[in-house]
């Protein structure tokens, strides 16, 4: 009798270690970290609201919340934006559009890229959607980092302002090790300052560093693209990133390199149920 | 008096300026460092000082300056290697930093 009981239990105990979730090399469970992640968040500032994450350093910081609703009168991405619809609406040299590469014909799906592509084993973020649909039609590819290319992201982010993200990590092992190598680059000191992303956007959020807030990390995407004042124009999320390796000293990768697109990867993943805010504006 | 030349030679090879570098070494220097520099480049490491050390480098062996590239390439040695030695450290240390 008792050894049968042991023999079920084990059966049982064996049937749930198969059903729980996937663990990637780190042997961590992404939602789990999510969840701890965002907990960080809501507790560091548990006056702002869950949605106003995406706004950045206006979120966490009155002064420049003022500002910027001052300047939101007049957002300085609207031109950025005509540009953008006039490119999504214009027809490639073989007649398609862009709407034809995408799923619901591109409206309302920001919030799902970066996503992890099956078929390369890699992350895709929205920039290199748009750029594939543009290769595949044959057109040569934007410039990933500005112009044309922020415009369209801008029109993709607009039309999913309010979404929340819903990044997924496949079943897939190559999708496991995508979000940990995404994890690595966010947590890895870097450039002559030896400073990682989370050194600034953590525990310092919300804090001045020389004249900037630093924006709290969840949600830091959601923004994305944004007209920042400091270049003079717009910007994707990686060109934010590439000037973030910058500051620190770091020597920027490429635009498309796989790290980071792993870290956008991971990023988007984290900020999971924080609504698109895109396009934005920053100091 | 004895004393005093003694002191004054003393104070002229103090003020004396250390032994110039030749070509041969600022160019050596250089090689050493932009191989150093390559090999963080290819580990996603490299440090934009780093760059700026070599290009300071680049210009002062064309102007014939040897002395000033021995120094810029022996400063981007230095950064390199530092910043090779940062990616290998962090290849471990980064789980210390996760926030959990």
């Amino acid at each position: 009798m008792r050894h049968r009981f042991v023999a079920t239990l084990n059966s049982v105990c064996a049937l749930l270690l198969a059903m729980a979730p996937a663990k990637a090399d780190g042997g961590t469970v992404p939602e789990a970290e999510r969840t701890a992640f965002q907990a960080f968040f809501f507790a560091k500032f548990p006056k702002v609201a869950k949605e106003d994450f995406g706004n950045g350093p206006y979120a966490v910081n009155e002064g420049m919340r003022k500002q910027w609703q001052e300047i939101m009168q007049f957002p300085p991405y609207e031109l950025a934006l005509d540009e953008g619809h006039a490119e999504w609406d214009k027809p490639f040299a073989n007649g398609k559009h862009y709407a034809d590469c995408f799923d619901n014909k591109g409206e309302g799906i920001r919030q799902t890229y970066p996503r992890f592509i099956a078929a390369t084993g890699q992350v895709e973020t929205l920039e290199g959607a748009i750029n594939r649909c543009r290769v595949e039609n044959g057109e040569p590819p934007l410039e990933p980092m500005t112009g044309t290319m922020a415009s369209l992201a801008a029109v993709m982010s607009q039309s999913s302002r309010g979404k929340p993200f819903a990044i997924t990590i496949p079943d897939d092992p190559r999708a496991l090790a995508a979000y940990e190598r995404g994890k690595e680059f966010f947590y890895s000191r870097k450039g002559q300052l030896g400073v990682s992303c989370a050194s600034c956007h953590m525990s310092p959020a919300g804090e001045r560093m020389r004249g900037d807030i630093l924006a709290p990390a969840l949600g830091i995407l959601a923004g994305m693209p944004i007209y920042r004042s400091d270049w003079g124009s717009m910007g994707t999320s990686i060109r934010r990133i590439s000037t973030c390796s910058s500051q620190t000293r770091a020597l920027p990768l490429k635009a498309d390199d796989e790290e980071y697109r792993n870290l956008e990867y991971f990023m988007s993943y984290m900020s999971n149920g924080i609504p698109i805010v895109g396009p934005g504006t920053r100091p | 008096m004895i004393r005093a030349l003694f002191l004054a030679g003393g104070i002229a090879l103090l003020s004396l300026p250390a032994v110039a570098a030749t070509q041969a070494e600022a160019e050596a220097a250089l090689a050493a460092a932009q191989a150093a520099e390559t090999e963080a480049v290819a580990a996603k490491a490299a440090w934009t000082p780093t760059e700026a050390a070599l290009t300071a480098a680049q210009k002062a062996l064309a102007a014939g300056n040897w002395d000033e590239a021995k120094a810029a390439a022996d400063e981007a040695l230095a950064l390199a290697k530092l910043s090779v030695e940062q990616a290998n450290e962090e290849k471990t240390s980064w789980r210390n930093a996760v926030f959990r």
